[in-house]
């Protein structure tokens, strides 16, 4: 076995295994760091594939952004002094035979799907460089759109969370 | 060099991770980190499809994708302080203001 291999299925496992944890274990704070080790699994692939860059922005932003942000919400939002940062289930078996309904038929097209693609090309131009040129020739109004949707939503979280003073 | 489909396979199993902590879990922040979970699963698929047909557009999305996230991840939190403050409970089933 090769180390790519290997390598691949230990990210599978922290992915695979982290994401079970966070959809089934009661403790909000541990679901919060099983999506940590999921994001981490997740930037492994991502260099498996050869995004450097793609990897690099998920750690920043997820692990070191959203994440962060997600336990402020837990600590925010639980009674941490009087332990009931316990959580429950809801509407258990409609759901499950929604999802089961849902997984059979997404798993069942990607097995009968024949994939003619062998082995992974390299790209045209290097990760970081085409991602560059992109954004500031082809992309360069979304890219300046997406920073002011940014900026709007970011300003309107704060406004809405604040403490509404009259 | 590993096949397509596994990768796939992984993204497809974590999808499936999230919808079933959508629609089973009682606390909304685990309701959104399942969203997390189900936008990664989808980037998963776009940097493998990218790195396999030998293109850099599907990394640029998501690239996108990321921030539209992080904007989300913003105002959905905001969203469920705001609600705690006024029924001091994230619990799903208690937020019935809407329910007739």
């Amino acid at each position: 076995m090769d180390l790519y291999l290997i390598l691949f299925y230990f990210f599978a496992i922290i992915t695979l295994v982290s994401a079970f944890f966070v959809v089934t274990t009661r403790n909000v704070i541990y679901a919060a760091f099983n999506l940590m080790l999921t994001l981490f699994g997740v930037a492994g692939f991502y260099v498996l594939l050869g995004a450097d860059f793609i990897a690099i922005v998920q750690l920043i932003v997820y692990v070191g952004g959203i994440l962060i942000l997600l336990i402020f919400g837990v600590m925010l939002t639980n009674k941490i002094t009087d332990t009931d940062i316990k959580s429950g289930f809801l509407n258990r078996v409609p759901g499950l035979l929604i999802v089961g309904t849902f997984a059979g038929i997404l798993i069942g097209t990607l097995l009968k799907s024949t994939w003619r693609i062998a082995a992974p090309l390299p790209p045209p131009v290097a990760g970081l460089v085409g991602i560059g040129n992109l954004l500031m020739t082809e992309y360069t109004l979304i890219f300046e759109i997406l920073g002011a949707v940014l900026l709007i939503a970011l300003i309107g979280a704060a406004s809405i969370a604040r403490k509404q003073s009259n | 060099m590993i096949p397509l489909p596994y990768y796939l396979l992984i993204s497809a199993f974590m999808f499936i991770m999230g919808v079933i902590g959508v629609l089973t879990r009682k606390n909304a922040i685990i309701v959104f980190m399942s969203i997390e979970l189900m936008l990664n699963a989808a980037n998963l698929s776009f940097v493998a499809f990218s790195s396999f047909l030998g293109n850099i557009y599907g990394q640029l999305f998501v690239f996108f994708v990321m921030a539209v996230a992080a904007a989300e991840a913003a105002v959905g939190l905001a969203i469920i302080i705001s609600i705690f403050r006024n029924k001091a409970t994230v619990n799903l089933d208690e937020i019935n203001l809407l329910k007739w």
